[in-house]
């Protein structure tokens, strides 16, 4: 299988070609060197418990953006049974980058939804590189009613670099369609339960974010605006912008899931095999799941009303300031 | 969601540096105008009826009844959760905009009358960081809406905004969630909420209370939007088209409800309290 790498991992890749290179050699032949690519695989398990321990926020933005990270369809396939997709939001088109419907977890019936990236070319152009036009978020928005109507709870992959900047966008009133499911969303009368799988890219990421449990994966990321974002605004200027600007920018802007639970935005970190949630799809599915069920768990006996104050409580005290007294 | 990206014939720089010197060059008609004839005007240009940007504090006074405004929730002042730092620290940043603007932030709020009725007001200051949303921004809006609710006053938020305040990064963003569930209340509750955008307004603030009035106005040629100008021609590689994302275009495209002349705003606001709170 081909892999993609990313530049820090080239050091893995190296090792890793190499015992694939020792296995091809002694297949078939009665030389033993299965000692020999023992030995480096634990040192490309060391290499990588290293490397993976001590990423960058930078290190992290790329880990979250990697082509091999499982998407939102892939999750529901792995966590869900009787998934049916639902289309449409009965105004204008369907949008292929937020794509949702109802399906069972573990025997609960749900509502499920988030944002879809595409996988090669010819996927990732259909699905707009997960870039939701205003459609996207009127069709989550029109699911998460259904939601409400049949008293089933909404569970929400985050997923994309944010809301689509295009004139058909604003023609159709992209800061409308985002600002109705934030206001919205805060006084659904079921629970909802938000999982960062990627990217969680701004407005456009928050706009199906508004939920009773926040949680994200160990390195994906969640920010106001994209290290590239806040790097042309800060720094270029004075010249080109490149990777060390981003790397900058993504210190600056602390993104983290590790930086957003010390700050109590999220409620919790599912962790991710090493090496990435993409080294083993199922083994995150079942993590995910694990957390989804943990928090219907916590939320089941609270009432609509309950819900809808505690969730309100939550966003209410976010904020850091002081109040000066005359 | 970044602050307003300046564009090249709309920057924000000319308009702010305009109080200097006697005359003006109007970014309307291109005409260079007689200052003191602009400021008897209202900031609107007599020629060709172009808005200047106008400050909280003077856009305070065309609006409410005279020696009605108490300032409220003042003291509110920006913490800086991310210790950011770019070229100068954000601390520094703030000190800075506090001294150039003599605001402690980017919105004004408080109570007022505006032809006797009781008014809850939030005006944004775009001289304060491109009028930019963080903590104490959010803060003073919720509030607002809160004081609203229990006091039963009709909401109004002029807005003038570049969007969320990156400095304060998931703080911010967060604010967005937070004002939008304080509108959900005043919907709740039949509280009037008239949202007045000004130029320009975009971003996190766009897409979140100010699109969620009960009616929406927006004073003339108005730049309003989510993504800026500059964002959308690098995404789509083609000029925009003429009137984009200005108030008429959104009128005509059906997302707000009209677009009202500054001197005929504080009549309209009085008149939309009377027949609906
Ligand atoms: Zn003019």
């Amino acid at each position: 299988m081909i892999r993609y790498y990313l530049e820090f991992e080239k050091p893995i890749e190296e090792l890793e070609i190499k015992i694939e290179e020792l296995k091809r050699l002694s297949d078939g032949k009665d030389i033993d060197i299965s000692s020999e690519i023992k030995r480096l695989e634990k040192k490309v398990r060391d290499l990588r418990s290293d490397i993976f321990s001590t990423l960058t926020p930078w290190q992290k933005t790329l880990v979250a953006r990697h082509p091999e990270r499982p998407y939102t369809l892939d999750y529901i396939n792995m966590t869900c049974s009787d998934f049916i997709e639902l289309h449409g939001d009965r105004r204008f088109s369907d949008d292929p980058s937020i794509v949702g419907g109802i399906a069972k977890i573990k025997n609960i019936p749900v509502v499920i939804l988030g944002h879809q990236k595409g996988r090669g070319t010819k996927e990732r152009i259909y699905r707009n590189f997960g870039q939701p036009h205003p459609e996207g978020y009127r069709k989550a928005l029109r699911l998460m009613k259904i939601a409400e109507r049949f008293k089933r709870p909404v569970i929400t992959f985050i997923d994309t670099p944010g809301a689509y900047p295009g004139v058909g966008a604003e023609e159709r009133g992209q800061a409308e369609a985002i600002a109705v499911n934030l206001m919205e969303m805060s006084r659904l009368r079921v629970p909802v339960v938000t999982i960062v799988i990627g990217e969680g890219g701004s407005g456009g990421a928050l706009a199906i974010g508004v939920a009773d449990r926040l949680y994200m994966l160990e390195h994906s990321i969640y920010s106001v605006i994209s290290p590239e974002g806040c790097s042309a605004i800060l720094w270029k200027k004075a010249g080109e912008i490149g990777t060390d600007d981003f790397s900058r920018a993504a210190n600056a802007l602390k993104l983290t899931a590790q930086d957003l639970l010390s700050f109590n935005i999220i409620d919790d970190i599912i962790p991710e095999p090493l090496g990435g949630a993409h080294r083993d799809p199922e083994g995150t599915a079942g993590k995910i799941s694990d957390f989804i069920l943990k928090a219907f768990e916590e939320l089941k006996t609270k009432t609509p009303s309950k819900l809808v104050e505690e969730r309100y409580k939550r966003l209410r005290k976010i904020g850091s300031f002081l109040e000066e007294t005359k | 969601m970044a602050w307003f990206k300046k564009t090249k014939d709309t920057s924000s720089e000319k308009k702010v540096k305009i109080p200097e010197g006697l005359w003006i060059k109007c970014e309307g008609c291109k005409e260079i105008v007689y200052r003191k004839e602009i400021n008897k005007n209202l900031k609107v240009c007599p020629k060709c009826n172009y808005h200047f940007r106008i400050g909280a504090r003077e856009r305070l006074k065309l609006l409410v009844d005279e020696g009605s405004f108490t300032e409220l929730d003042g003291g509110l002042i920006s913490g800086d959760p991310l210790n950011f730092k770019d070229t100068i620290s954000y601390k520094d940043r703030i000190k800075e905009n506090q001294k150039k603007s003599g605001l402690k932030e980017a919105v004004i709020s408080g109570n007022a009358l505006i032809k006797g009725y009781p008014v809850c007001l939030v005006v944004m200051d775009f001289s304060f960081m491109g009028g930019s949303m963080g903590s104490v921004v959010g803060e003073k809006i919720v509030r607002a809406a809160e004081r609203c609710l229990e006091e039963k006053r009709t909401l109004i938020t002029i807005s003038s905004s570049g969007g969320a305040r990156m400095q304060e990064g998931i703080f911010s963003l967060m604010q967005m969630a937070k004002v939008s569930a304080a509108m959900a209340k005043l919907k709740d509750n039949g509280i009037l909420f008239i949202s007045v955008i000004s130029d320009p307004t975009f971003g996190g603030v766009t897409a979140s209370f100010v699109m969620l009035g009960d009616i929406i106005i927006a004073e003339p040629r108005s730049l309003i939007g989510f993504a800026g100008p500059r964002v959308i021609e690098q995404t789509i590689k083609q000029p925009l088209p003429e009137d984009f994302q200005r108030a008429e275009f959104l009128l005509a495209y059906g997302l707000i409800d009209m677009v009202v002349d500054r001197k005929n705003l504080r009549e309209v606001l009085a008149k939309l309290i009377e027949l609906l709170q």
